[in-house]
């Protein structure tokens, strides 16, 4: 445990040493609710969104957009190198097994990620009265959930490809349709017919689905839940089929 | 007390045999050396030994144990040829952190000391020079305190000057009990290092001898100069079974043969009691008994 301890924190100052992914997991999503917060039309109820305001929408979207920063964007870039530069074989010649070191750097992003999420409900609460309804366990749900859903892809992701900047394009090139779906650039709400169906399939779209509805008073619904579930299950057995160690 | 024993390891990556045979065992507080060009199997028969790679024939016990026993990770250190560290951390970081994973660990101030690394505790890893990321590396080897060093190309990249530092290290390190098996494309190292060496051709085994042993067993000519303080009958020399020719040059005279022709040499002259003056030696080298063995330079 003393040994875990001690990597996690490692991980977690080498995390803090790239301040450029370190600024975007830790306050990009925060940023973006600030600055979508900042437009006053965006604070005004909405009818098309059923009497929400967009910014109501976009707390749920910027927790959605962490999670895909951490699992999509970092996870595949850093476990690949890890690979590529041979520190997963070193440590297989030491007393210390290389799934102490995946297992700490999940808990460093797991970190991570509850922190900046945290940020995000704080600001939103305070600055713009964005309410988590009463609903606490229902969220914390959908926030594993939707965490589980994407590390497991992230996770696959870095056991396949061949190097850490191939890591890191492919996390890239997922990245953005993944949020499209999310309801980055167009919130879920407003998405044709067509979209919100697909976007019930995808990890993230899913994901953001299950967090609105606990961040509005409600449990995760059924589908959502089902399709991370199942990218949890599919990818993460994929992931340990695959994983190469050097 | 025989610390490792492997015999008959045989290892293939899909169609290329890596390792076709090899057998050696290695005894408690020697340096052995395995020698060989690239793409020997050298690497891979050090990694067969480490538990990283599973053979596919042959048997491997070190300290009476499986390779694949995790308890051995604690007794015997290893040197990747191929293992980085991550890029921002520090060299402190990385030897506190390697520390930790040992029950029983070697003193890491002192140890980056020896190595020369004392100066670089604050450095991230990435900003390390070759030399000094082979030293770190060689570091988190020793850092457990083993009963048994692997160490894999110990000291390419370095200069020569941080070369024959780490020579004395590793000296050193032997002196204080650890057993070193040093895997190496360099003769001198070689020469210079191992009690023992198993020269590895091909996936195969084709020497295993001291160093002296592997040079004097080979059947190629020794030359030897020198000006004799007073005159010397050739077939006083000649009379010598190592003696082959002799030659003179003017006031010089010039021996061939083979085996130990120095001793065999400078044995006729103290019975007559006559002293070699510029006495030169070209003596068969390691290096020439790699070729013999080889049929190739270890530089290819
Ligand atoms: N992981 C691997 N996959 C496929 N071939 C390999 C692998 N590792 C080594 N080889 C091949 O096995 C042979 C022996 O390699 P190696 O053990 O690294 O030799 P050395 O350390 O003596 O240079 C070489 O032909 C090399 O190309
Ligand atoms: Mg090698």
């Amino acid at each position: 445990m003393r040994v875990f301890a001690k990597l996690t924190l490692t991980e977690i100052k080498l995390f803090l040493r790239e301040p450029i992914a370190a600024f975007f997991v830790l306050f990009f999503p925060t940023l973006l609710v600030v600055i979508l917060g900042s437009i006053p039309s965006f604070r005004e109820p909405s009818a098309d969104l059923g009497g929400a305001r967009v910014i109501d929408l976009y707390v749920g979207i910027a927790v959605a957009l962490t999670l895909a920063m951490v699992a999509i964007q970092v996870t595949p870039a850093v476990l690949a190198t890890y690979r590529e530069r041979g520190v997963l074989r070193r440590l297989a010649t030491t007393p210390v097994s290389p799934l102490k070191l995946l297992g700490a750097q999940l808990a460093m992003f797991g970190l991570a990620a509850i922190a900046s999420t945290a940020l995000v409900l704080a600001v939103g609460r305070l600055a713009f009265d964005v309410r988590l309804a009463d609903n606490f366990p229902a969220f914390v749900l959908a926030f594993l959930l939707t965490a589980a859903g994407t590390l497991a892809i992230g996770i696959f992701v870095a056991a396949v490809v061949p190097s850490g900047k191939a890591g890191n394009s492919v996390g890239t090139i997922l990245f953005f349709p993944l949020m499209f779906f999310a309801g980055l650039w167009t919130p879920r709400e407003v998405m044709p017919e067509v979209l919100q169906r697909i976007a019930d399939f995808t990890p993230l779209g899913a994901g953001e689905r299950a967090l609105n509805e606990a961040m509005t008073g409600g449990w995760p619904n059924l589908l959502s839940a089902t399709v991370l579930l199942g990218y949890v299950v599919v990818f993460g057995f994929a992931a340990v089929r695959s994983f190469r160690w050097s | 007390m025989t610390v490792i024993e492997v015999r008959n390891l045989r290892k293939a990556y899909g169609d290329t045999v890596a390792v076709r045979d090899v057998s050696f065992s290695v005894e408690a507080g020697e340096i052995f050396g395995i020698l060989g060009p690239n793409g020997a199997g050298k690497t891979t028969t050090v990694e067969s030994i480490s538990g990283l790679r599973r053979p596919d024939g042959g048997t491997i016990r070190v300290l009476g144990r499986d390779p694949g026993d995790r308890s051995l990770r604690d007794d015997v250190g290893v040197q990747l040829q191929e293992s980085g560290l991550p890029d921002k951390l520090t060299v402190r970081e990385a030897l506190d952190l390697y520390a930790s994973f040992y029950p029983a660990p070697a003193d890491w101030r002192a140890l980056t000391r020896e190595l020369g690394l004392g100066e670089k505790l604050s450095t991230p890893y990435a900003k390390l020079s070759g030399g000094q990321k082979q030293r770190l590396s060689i570091a988190l080897a020793l850092i457990g305190g083993p009963k048994i060093a692997i160490l894999d190309e110990l000291t390419t990249g370095l200069d020569p000057q941080a070369r024959r530092d780490t020579w004395d290290l590793i000296e050193g390190v032997r002196d204080s009990g650890v057993t070193i098996v040093l895997v190496t494309h360099f003769m001198e190292e070689a020469e210079r290092l191992c009690d023992r060496l198993a020269v590895i051709d091909r996936g195969q085994v084709v020497a295993l001898d001291t160093p002296a042993g592997l040079i004097a067993g080979m059947d190629t000519e020794q030359r030897i100069r020198f000006r004799p303080s007073a005159p010397v009958d050739d077939a006083l020399l000649e009379a010598r079974p190592e003696v082959r020719a002799v030659i003179r040059h003017g006031a010089q005279i010039e021996v061939v043969g083979t085996g130990n022709l120095l001793h065999a040499v400078t044995s006729v002259l103290a019975v007559n009691e006559i002293i070699a003056a510029d006495l030169r030696i070209e003596q068969a080298s390691l290096d020439d008994a790699f070729v013999q063995l080889t049929g190739r330079s270890v530089k290819e």
